[in-house]
């Protein structure tokens, strides 16, 4: 892979709409979910309440089991809470019905997922324009958005490409392109480095980072440590529950570690 | 999502898998052209069958000796010897709905011309007889009613007679021999060709004055027909009962007894042919129409496969903000877009397979636009029908399961 310029993201700056920076972006007040798994019923959440503001970056840990994934489903709208509510930007969530969650996901979140989850034989480009078309904004301006996303993450001389003719690191910068298209005011990331290599995961890191730095709130599950280390907050679950929610000591910046790692070619 | 876009992702989910998709097709095309083809034999069949029935006259009766209880046992067609000239003259006397009668008899004989001999057909009748039938002359003309009075030999010979007795030569004014009596030519009709309502070639026949053939061959004095033509189509119901009543009456038929004779009406026979022919299309169609409704299940087990295979990218989709119906209207459209392809190939097919069972068999097709676009609205509600269940199936699928599905 050849180096990538590390201020791709600050090319240009991302307009934004919704609430500014320290305003309160999610609200969770005790929430509860339980799941019906064949005669047993699992408690996945018990008893959640966490606020997060607009510009944060915070990375969720916790081992498998904790109730993190089923956090971030019910973050990400596709999952509503059995008790307890979720306001995202003062609208309570759990009052929608499927087809409003379905436009906040499309307008307001962006996702990015550990196996990438591109459409195969659909270019960068046209995987990148997806969200657009849900949204129903007219051709030449989804156009205009998709080749600005791919730009925002270092991939505008890739467009054309395939899916099967990137690296798992280029398919996650498309992935995360396709999270921007529609400027979202949160970026949810579930495990984005899981699938990569610890260059190319830090270089996803910087992306994030630059992203974070425009103004944009990233939530990021992950059960690496150096990987939270670039966020600026940390929550850990365990047995569904928050135990512990504190800043980062000592932020990692993504930008100077690349510099101590060795460049690889492929 | 806008039309334009949801068409080109249907297009390239299509391509992804061509033979799959080319397989699919098939079956749809297959129905469509078979449904085609069949109906356009059907109503080939109907139509060429309508075109002989306006040619032999609609307000045609057919008027036939027989039908008559001796004793229990039933006899048909000319073995009573009730029916006479003097019906005739009543019939055109008091049945107002009758246009004209023509009184004839018939027998089998073998005519020799030359060195030549054909065994035929020969009736005994007037000459009203060819106005009825509306048979023109491609030579010569009809004998007159005073050869009728006269019992004169001359005989009205048809285009297969014509063909085996006088191959090269004009049969006009020639001389044949019909039971070793001399007949003289004085006419040949026009070919008419087979005739699939009566299952008989019309042209092999030889017409001679009604009391020639009484009187010098048969020796028979009763009528074996009448040959009746109503005032129109719409009164040939009227004289079929006209003519029923004035015959019980003349034969003096007690109430309780049956006919004597028979009166067949063209217009019933013509519906009954038209309606048979109808159950013909109608099976045909209808045998076609199943391997059309396999098709559609094709269509609707490959969408399912579809579904199944694509679960990831449903949740993904899900996740970016695609509703329901987003995700329902996606698998539509690929169900509706496999069966219009089929149904347009399959258009094509069966017209020219119609064209190539008209060329190859000669049986008379018939396409209709009708046809066409009936099919063509049956492709669509085949897509429509079975593709909805699939599309259904993704639209319900949970978008986290689905993104966990491996």
């Amino acid at each position: 892979m050849c180096a990538q310029p590390t201020n791709a993201v600050s090319v240009r700056e991302l307009e934004r709409s919704g609430p500014g920076a320290n305003d309160v972006i999610i609200q969770v007040e005790d929430v509860h979910k339980f799941y019906q798994l064949g005669e047993t019923q699992v408690h996945a959440l018990r008893g959640v309440g966490v606020t997060i503001r607009g510009g944060e970056f915070v990375a969720i840990m916790g081992a498998s089991g904790s109730g993190k994934s089923t956090f971030m489903n019910i973050l990400g709208c596709l999952d509503k809470p059995t008790s307890g509510h979720y306001l995202l930007e003062s609208t309570d969530v759990s009052q929608l019905d499927k087809r409003q969650l379905a436009g906040i996901r499309n307008r307001k979140l962006g996702f990015v997922f550990q196996g990438f989850n591109l459409l195969a034989r659909t270019t960068a480009l046209e995987n990148t324009e997806l969200p657009t078309l849900y949204a129903r904004i007219d051709q030449a301006e989804r156009r205009r958005r998709a080749l600005e996303a791919l730009e925002m993450v270092g991939l505008a001389d890739r467009t054309d490409h395939f899916p099967s003719q990137l690296s798992g690191g280029q398919q996650q910068r498309v992935a995360i392109a396709r999270a921007l298209v529609n400027r979202p005011s949160i970026l949810l990331a579930d495990e984005p480095t899981g699938n990569l290599d610890s260059r190319t995961s830090v270089e996803v890191m910087e992306i994030f980072q630059s992203l974070n730095n425009t103004g944009l709130t990233i939530i990021l599950v992950t059960h690496e440590h150096d990987i939270a280390q670039f966020a600026k907050r940390s929550l850990v679950f365990r047995d569904g529950k928050i135990r512990r929610d504190e800043p980062i000591q000592n932020r990692a910046k993504a930008a100077e570690v690349l510099k101590t790692l060795p460049v690889l070619e492929d | 999502m806008d039309f334009a876009s949801t068409l080109r992702m249907a297009f390239r989910a299509l391509a992804r898998n061509k033979m799959r998709t080319a397989l699919t097709m098939l079956g749809i095309i297959i129905g469509v052209g078979a449904v085609i083809a069949m109906v356009g034999i059907g109503q080939g069949a109907d139509d060429a069958l309508q075109k002989q029935i306006a040619n032999l006259g609609s307000n045609m009766l057919f008027v036939s000796s027989g039908s008559v209880n001796f004793g229990g046992l039933r006899v048909g067609w000319g073995a009573t010897k009730t029916l006479v000239r003097d019906d005739v003259t009543a019939m055109l006397k008091e049945c107002r709905a009758v246009a004209a009668a023509a009184p004839g008899t018939q027998t089998s004989a073998q005519v020799v011309y030359d060195n030549d001999n054909w065994g035929t057909r020969i009736t005994g009748t007037t000459p009203d007889y060819f106005e009825i039938r509306t048979w023109s002359f491609q030579s010569g003309s009809s004998f007159t009613d005073d050869d009728v009075t006269m019992a004169a030999n001359v005989a009205v010979i048809g285009e297969t007679v014509r063909k085996n007795l006088f191959a090269t030569t004009d049969p006009l004014g020639k001389t044949i021999r019909i039971r070793n009596l001399p007949f003289v030519v004085v006419g040949v009709l026009v070919a008419k060709g087979q005739s699939a309502a009566l299952t008989e070639d019309q042209d092999d026949t030889i017409v001679v004055p009604l009391t020639t053939l009484q009187k010098k061959i048969t020796g028979q004095p009763w009528l074996r027909f009448v040959m009746v033509s109503a005032k129109s189509r719409s009164a040939s119901y009227a004289a079929q009962q006209q003519i029923e009543a004035l015959l019980r009456d003349r034969h003096r038929i007690r109430p309780e007894q049956p006919n004597d004779f028979t009166v067949r009406n063209l217009a019933d026979m013509a519906d009954a042919a038209s309606e048979s022919s109808k159950v013909m299309t109608l099976l045909l169609g209808s045998i076609a129409g199943i391997s059309l409704l396999v098709g559609g299940l094709g269509i609707m087990n490959i969408m399912l496969v579809s579904v199944t295979e694509r679960t990831r990218e449903i949740g993904v989709r899900m996740a970016i903000g695609a509703t329901e119906s987003d995700v329902q209207q996606q698998f539509l459209i690929e169900a509706l877009l496999m069966s219009l392809m089929g149904g347009a190939v399959g258009i094509l097919v069966g017209v020219a397979s119609s064209f190539l069972v008209h060329s190859t068999v000669g049986w008379p097709v018939l396409v209709s636009s009708q046809a066409i676009v009936g099919a063509a609205a049956v492709a669509m509600a085949v897509g429509i029908f079975f593709g909805l269940y699939p599309a259904q199936k993704a639209a319900q699928l949970d978008p986290i399961e689905a993104l966990r599905y491996e």
